[in-house]
């Protein structure tokens, strides 16, 4: 058994495995009956931040598996709300649960909890440090719709300073072979230099822009972030970048193969006119996402399906 | 050091922090809590020749005091040429390199102040990670959050 909580911990060869145990779900239609892999196992879903997409799918894969889930939504909804501390919470779902998949509000406190825990623990999103199971559907959707990984040129656009989709598709670039990574976005929204210098330790060459249509016609692949308005310490420095980037149909109407991710939920900087053309691969990303969590959650329990 | 290049008085029993990088005797004392109130006779000689570092250094004489292990791990972050020589009967009884631990814990603060080290009632200890030996620099364990070198200074939490 193991965690899941930083995707720069997941080698390449792990993610292809992946990969490979959700083309077998896909292909064998397992995530469309129960199974009894995790028969008697208890999946505790702890959600101290809101989420529809992540906690629904990883609530279906967790069954689908076999296992019994147990939600808990909201800090009102534990001890938490009565002062008990949060590794106290986590101590509490070690000994009733057989694995925790966590989404909290802080930064590192998937890390943390795994620290504590001794059942797997799987990061599903904390504060605006990662996100890396959203990574796995990523890549697993740019895999299915352009056959691999390697070699493709990607636009990461959007709010890259709290974004932890963004974070987490970044780092896990790393571990592959991309022919050039454009990093664009508004001059409040720049990476951190955290994470600049993490990856430039790892290698990944990559260039900043501020403008979408320099490199719009050079990529593969544009992966659209939402401005993360509720990461924002002051709500003035929100209103400012407020609606300042878009990826509209006419940008990419004459570009044939490209692919346009999101992990949504989106505002709008995603043009709903985008959805019924060839480029749209973010509704394949949630339909991707159930499998993949299946896949994901076998790994972690050593579970081979 | 030869006689001729001590500029300070010596010490019977105690501390000297040696080969601090220039204009860095003041962070050491910082990490020691020494304010000059303890009572305790401290020597503070600074921008003096180093034939070591090739330049100036600034050194530190401690009368009465020996550094705990998170103390010296501490001064390493801020001055990881310093050498530490323990004083006994105004004998150098041993003498040491510091060397920076590849983790840190409980030394330095997140600078993020939404990483769960950072929260209050939770009683995390930080945890830092080497990711560079020169420049120095850290990154938090849990949210990645480097510190630079120039930076180590202004999060140390002793």
């Amino acid at each position: 058994m193991r965690d899941f909580v930083d995707i720069s911990e997941i080698d390449r060869s792990t993610i292809e495995h992946l990969f490979e145990v959700t083309d077998t779900i896909i292909n064998k239609n397992l995530h469309k009956r129960k199974g009894s892999w995790l028969d008697g196992k208890n999946v505790i879903l702890a959600f101290f931040e809101p989420s529809t997409r992540t906690r629904l799918s990883f609530e279906i894969a967790a069954r689908k598996l076999g296992a019994d889930t147990l939600t808990v939504v909201g800090e009102e909804a534990v001890s938490l709300s009565k002062g008990e501390s949060f590794g106290d919470t986590v101590k509490m779902f070690d000994l009733l649960g057989d694995l925790l998949v966590l989404r909290h509000k802080y930064d590192g406190a998937a890390k943390y909890a795994a620290e504590i825990a001794d059942i797997p623990v799987i990061n599903a999103g904390d504060g605006k440090n990662q996100h890396p199971t959203q990574t796995i559907i990523d890549l697993y959707t740019i895999y299915r719709r352009l056959g691999h990984i390697d070699g493709l040129s990607y636009a990461v656009v959007g709010d890259l300073r709290y974004a932890r989709t963004a974070h987490s598709f970044l780092l896990a670039l790393t571990h592959f072979k991309p022919k050039s990574v454009y990093l664009v976005s508004p001059p409040q929204l720049k990476p951190s230099d955290s994470l600049i210098a993490e990856l430039r330790e790892r290698k990944l060459h990559f260039y900043l822009t501020e403008k979408l249509e320099e490199v719009i016609d050079m990529v593969d692949v544009i992966y659209v972030t939402r401005i993360q308005k509720e990461r924002f310490p002051d709500p003035e420095e929100y209103e400012k970048v407020k609606g300042s980037y878009r990826l509209t149909y006419d940008m990419i109407k004459d570009r044939k193969g490209v692919i346009v991710l999101h992990p949504l939920p989106r505002v709008d900087e995603l043009d709903t006119r985008i959805d019924k053309t060839k480029a749209a691969a973010y509704f394949d990303q949630v339909k991707n996402a159930v499998p993949v969590r299946m896949s994901i959650i076998a790994w972690v329990m050593g579970v081979e399906l | 050091m030869s006689k001729k290049e001590l500029k300070v008085s010596k010490i019977k029993d105690g501390t000297v922090i040696d080969h601090i990088p220039a204009g860095r005797a003041m962070e050491v004392l910082r990490i020691l809590k020494i304010t000059g109130k303890e009572g305790f006779m401290v020597l503070i000689a600074m921008n003096v020749y180093s034939k070591k570092l090739k330049g100036k250094k600034d050194i530190i004489k401690i009368e009465g005091k020996f550094l705990s292990d998170k103390e010296t791990a501490a001064i390493s972050l801020v001055a990881p040429t310093a050498t530490i020589n323990i004083i006994k009967n105004g004998e150098v009884k041993e003498k040491k390199g510091v060397k920076t631990p590849d983790v840190v814990e409980g030394i330095l603060k997140c600078p993020n102040p939404a990483c769960i080290s950072r929260v209050e009632h939770e009683r995390v200890s930080s945890k830092f990670v080497k990711v560079s030996e020169s420049p120095l620099a850290y990154k938090c364990a849990y949210c990645g959050t480097r510190i630079e070198e120039n930076d180590i200074p202004k999060y140390l939490n002793m």
